[in-house]
């Protein structure tokens, strides 16, 4: 089985980042809150920007701005090469075998929509069944409760052991005749990491295809959809320094040819009469209208970012920040529930915590008045909220120029939020 | 920027420790209404006794933030043995207070204020620790928690318009 060693980082000794030149690359962090330095805690839910992905935005707006795919003057020849030139920055960055197999999305919720939409209404039919877990973001949930509505497909779960791990006990007769498993790479409430590669194996194993949703794993880890065995993998740009407005389906690349047409309009056609029309080439066939040319521009230029420092040593970045900040805020705060897995080999750089009975809510209020951003409610995770029997938490979750002083600074605020509501 | 003595006032984090009227009513006679911040995940379940347009008894159950659940805890206390009316006026009085970001929006309560019993002519009700929420609409993000257990109530009094409302 082709496990993924997620601390593979750890071992190829990659060089520890150098966070302070890194967060003079962020125009962002300099800005203060409430008198205080902004302590930027959510990447999770949307990650700041480096100037270089700015300033490559910026540049194309103001020497290269035309339609793609249309014009045949300079500046639209060098609009389509650089958008082309991004989507074929993303193909490196998981590995895919061609940049035809890279469809732009807006988002991860949009990639995954189109292949509900697409692939689900062309494959799925009444009492067919996708294995879906509990964990899932509403992402990767609503789009298949939607296609179970439309067409009475049976939608299973894998469910939850008590420190928030997939309990694959009953894997096997789960995924007996599903038709598609879909699962997250990495929780965005637990931070857990799931055994990808193993569940792509179990999922071909029982005949059906494989769905990751690698919102919160393409931005921190090392992807190589090979190694993986995806079928399906979406992500979102805004989560990994690129811009908003621009995600990722990266898709087999026959499995694209066979899929239907997700949205109509131009640029998706090769041919149009009043009786019909004839689809472009994968990937263009499933993008409609003109696209975030700029977006996929810096989404591309926030990859080069993310190679130059390395995904590797991002990743054991992160471990490390998460180690110190396990250790630190159970030290400084023994009634303080961290969910989760316990071992920051096993999980990402998001830890969602709950303080006394202090409402998640009032917690983050607290803590912006010391200038510490968290995110405060169910992450778009009800399922999984309910699971942990809470209506909401807040999350607090590294990037790469998080460092320990943002650690410190939260476990601070912490107890200043414990003073106030105590 | 405001301090979080303005949201947090002693009132609001009485009412969240030692909330009022805390509890389930027996479905029938009493009604159930839920509501839900969409936003963060607070709930609010609210039970409604009215009786011959009188809010005979009502309870609250349901989880959320100090915001949400004192601002429902004096809702209960506001409303309880008040007739349909005063409850009415109330809830009308509480969303003008609240509504600074939202007003242009609400058409529905512009409708209300023109039909002539509205917000603009008619006297004020007293607001009592209602008050103490005023500072909320400081911090625009929490105004939909101090609304939650009202928009609740207002699903309530609409139920209670017609004879049979949801049981
Ligand atoms: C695991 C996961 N899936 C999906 C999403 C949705 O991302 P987006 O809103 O960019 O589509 C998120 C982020 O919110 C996420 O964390």
């Amino acid at each position: 089985m082709a496990a993924v060693d997620h601390d593979r980082a750890a071992q190829v000794g990659a060089q520890p980042l150098d966070v302070k030149a890194i967060r003079s690359d962020f125009p962002i962090l300099d800005v203060e809150v409430n008198g205080r330095r902004l302590v930027y805690l959510d990447s999770a839910s949307s990650s700041q920007k480096p100037r270089q992905v700015l300033d490559a935005m910026t540049r194309y707006y103001e020497t290269t701005h035309a339609n793609v795919h249309r014009g045949v003057y300079a500046i639209a020849e060098e609009a389509t090469r650089q958008f082309e030139e991004a989507r074929a920055k993303l193909a490196r960055l998981v590995n895919a075998r061609s940049a035809r197999e890279i469809v732009f999305t807006k988002n991860v919720t949009e990639a995954i929509n189109l292949v509900a939409h697409s692939w689900g209404r062309r494959n799925l039919t009444a009492g067919d069944a996708v294995l879906l877990t509990e964990m899932e973001h509403h992402a990767n949930l609503v789009p298949w409760l939607m296609l179970a509505e439309e067409r009475g497909i049976e939608l299973r779960y894998i469910r939850l052991t008590a420190d928030g791990q997939l309990d694959l006990s009953d894997l096997d007769r789960l995924v007996d005749g599903v038709k598609l498993v879909g699962v997250t790479c990495m929780s965005n409430v637990l931070g857990t990491i799931n055994p990808v590669a193993e569940l792509a194996e179990a999922a071909h194993s029982a005949g059906a295809l494989f769905l990751a949703d690698a919102a919160q794993y393409v931005p921190h880890l090392a992807t190589d959809i090979q190694q993986l065995g995806c079928d399906f993998l979406g992500f979102t740009g805004h989560k990994m320094l690129g811009p908003t407005g621009i995600g990722c389906l990266w898709a087999r690349e026959d499995l694209l040819e066979e899929m239907p047409p997700f949205l109509g309009g131009g640029e998706m056609i090769s041919d149009v009469r009043l009786d019909g029309f004839l689809p472009a080439d994968v990937p263009w066939k499933f993008e409609a209208g003109t696209p975030p040319i700029a977006e996929a521009i810096g989404l591309g230029a926030a990859v080069d970012y993310l190679t130059g420092l390395g995904m590797d040593a991002v990743r054991r970045h992160e471990v490390e920040l998460t180690s110190y900040a396990l250790c630190k805020l159970a030290a400084d705060h023994p009634d303080l529930v961290i969910y989760g897995p316990a071992d920051p080999a096993s999980r990402g750089g998001v830890i969602s915590l709950a303080l006394g009975d202090i409402h998640a809510h009032d917690l983050s209020q607290v803590l912006d008045t010391a200038g510490v951003c968290v995110r405060a409610g169910h992450h778009c995770a009800k399922p999984l909220m309910r699971h942990l029997g809470v209506t909401a938490t807040a999350r607090a979750s590294f990037y790469v120029y998080n460092d320990e002083s943002d650690v410190d600074a939260l476990s601070e605020a912490l107890a200043e939020a414990r003073k106030f509501f105590g | 920027m405001p301090g979080l003595e303005d949201l947090y006032r002693e009132i609001i984090l009485d009412h969240y420790r030692n909330p009022r009227n805390r509890g389930e009513l027996e479905c029938p006679p009493a009604h159930r209404y839920e509501g839900f911040n969409p936003l963060c995940g607070d709930e609010i379940v609210l039970y409604l006794d009215v009786r011959d347009e009188k809010v005979v008894d009502l309870k609250i159950a349901g989880q959320g933030c100090s915001i949400s659940q004192s601002s429902a805890s004096m809702m209960s206390s506001a409303v309880k043995g008040k007739t349909l009316d005063e409850a009415r006026a109330l809830l009308r009085a509480f969303k003008a207070m609240m509504s600074i970001h939202e007003a242009r929006l609400d058409a529905e309560d512009r409708e209300l204020g023109a039909n002539g019993q509205g917000a603009d002519g008619e006297e004020a009700p007293p607001m009592g620790d209602l008050e103490a929420l005023q500072g909320v609409v400081k911090f625009p993000v929490r105004i939909k928690c101090a609304t939650l257990a009202w928009n609740t109530l207002a699903q309530g009094l609409d139920g209670a318009n017609g004879s049979a409302g949801p049981s």
